[in-house]
């Protein structure tokens, strides 16, 4: 039985992993592109790595944009809850910037007046998927604003199929050293408008070293493009591209590139 | 190469592109809404409250505990080219300043440093490691637009490393990347 506190507690926990600590796929593929960069990006990647270790033994959050929380809830169909799940989840978000402690990041659109506690309309983003058996499964995935701005979606013509990789290399190259590189892509096809976006964004949760090899092939078409670390130039503008597809309508090719810089935080815990 | 502030101009004149710096001393945080403020007092001809003259231009939003003291938890870089429009505008009004920030700034800021100023860039998303070289809250302005958007003065030491990305010659890594990356697009759209 998954109460309203183990909720509220996980949501803490997870936050607090996700910002303070990178998982050791992420970790492997930033060390691997250390050891072959020289000049500045190697001295930038030196320093990204002291800081993920420094922010790991200290428990402080890596980077001063602790993002905004986006959460992918899969929750067993057999589970009964008697709370409010999103109420839960807000309160955990609430309680973690506190504690933490996380900058405030969620303003109003157009006032721009900041809620104070990461929370307020929509916010945080939850996403739902009812799954056989009886766990619940949350996965957060704060993302900063650097990143997050520099991604696009584009409503490509089903004619269009060869110019997605294309597409994908042109956000790269407008994004330069803005979305704080090397940088992991997630990459939405097919789907809707909206599911296109979804399904980039959850793309980032995979493992980042297991590509397939039309994955590989739009990563070393990006790497050609030699942006590098911090945009200073080197050959790793990218760690990893990861694709997730979805049927679409016959009349569309939905196309969402959803960018994110080398602190590719996530954390995951299971409930039941 | 050690910067100490206030700036001396003939320090900040002679560093190249390239070279790695580190900072000592004070640096003020200013993004979006401090820079839009910033000249609001410019324009009504009022006296700031912080020093901009010879002073570093940190682009930060950094998180900050506030207890008896203030403590800074994490302090990196965020993106420049956001404040763009707003720089050259206050480097007209100051003697000599060092920008830090991430990801490079535009032609018109190039052009405004010239002889009065350089960029440097701190490893984006670094903000544990900067705020590991912040050794206190010396003062903090304009609270009310918030945490991140608020002017903070922080006392460094070593901090760095800041790579000069803009030289006051009017050199940019950024620019050189650009234009090679440039062509490199154009190769690659053509293969692909």
């Amino acid at each position: 039985m998954v109460s309203r506190e183990d909720v509220v507690e996980a949501v803490k926990k997870i936050l607090l992993e996700a910002e303070t600590k990178l998982s050791d796929d992420v970790v492997e593929a930033i060390k691997r592109a250390y050891d072959e960069e020289e000049g500045y990006a190697k001295e930038i990647l030196k320093a990204i790595l002291e800081n993920v270790e420094y922010s790991s033994k200290n428990k402080i959050p890596m980077c001063q944009d602790t993002g905004i929380p986006v959460f992918f809830v899969e929750l067993g169909r057999e589970l009964c809850l008697d709370f409010n799940l999103y109420d839960a989840i807000r309160e955990g978000v609430v309680k973690a910037t506190k504690e933490i402690p996380l900058r405030p990041n969620a303003v109003h659109p157009i006032t721009r007046k900041n809620s104070g506690d990461n929370t307020g309309m929509h916010m945080p983003l939850i996403s739902v998927d009812i799954v056989e058996g009886d766990r619940m499964k949350i996965a957060v995935m704060p993302k900063g604003a650097g990143s997050e701005n520099v991604s696009a979606l584009k409503m490509l013509l089903p004619s269009q199929v060869n110019e997605i990789k294309k597409f994908v290399v042109e956000v790269v190259k407008n994004a330069g050293g803005k979305p704080c590189p090397p940088i992991f892509i997630g990459v939405g096809i097919g789907s809707t408008f909206d599911g296109a976006a979804k399904l980039a964004k959850k793309a980032l949760l995979r493992n980042v070293n297991e590509m397939n090899e039309f994955e590989l092939e739009i990563l070393n078409a990006v790497n050609e493009l030699g942006i590098g670390a911090g945009g200073l130039g080197g050959k790793y503008t990218a760690l990893a591209v990861l694709v997730e597809m979805g049927h679409c309508h016959t009349a569309s090719l939905p196309v969402a590139v959803n960018v994110q810089c080398w602190a590719n935080r996530r954390a995951w815990i299971e409930l039941r | 190469m050690l910067l100490r502030t206030p700036l001396r101009e003939e320090d900040l004149l002679k560093l190249e592109v390239g070279e790695a710096v580190y900072i000592s001393g004070e640096i003020i945080t200013a993004r979006d809404a401090a820079h839009v403020r910033i000249l609001e007092f410019f324009e009504r001809g009022e006296k700031l409250p912080f020093e901009l003259n010879r002073s570093v231009v940190y682009h930060c939003g950094p998180i900050i505990k506030k207890n008896h003291e203030f403590k800074v938890i994490s302090a990196g870089p965020t993106t420049s080219a956001r404040m763009n429009p707003m720089t050259p505008k206050i480097l007209e009004k100051v003697d000599c300043l060092a920008i830090v920030g991430k990801g490079g700034m535009s032609d018109e800021v190039i052009e405004a440093l010239k002889g009065k100023g350089v960029y440097l860039a701190y490893p984006g998303g670094a903000g544990a490691l900067a705020a590991k070289a912040i050794k206190r809250v010396k003062a903090v302005y304009w609270e009310d637009l918030g945490m991140p958007e608020a002017v903070w003065v922080f006392e460094v030491e070593n901090f760095g490393p800041c790579i000069v990305g803009i030289d006051a010659k009017g050199n940019s890594i950024y620019k050189k990347v650009e234009k090679a990356v440039e062509e490199n697009f154009r190769k690659i759209i053509s293969q692909l």
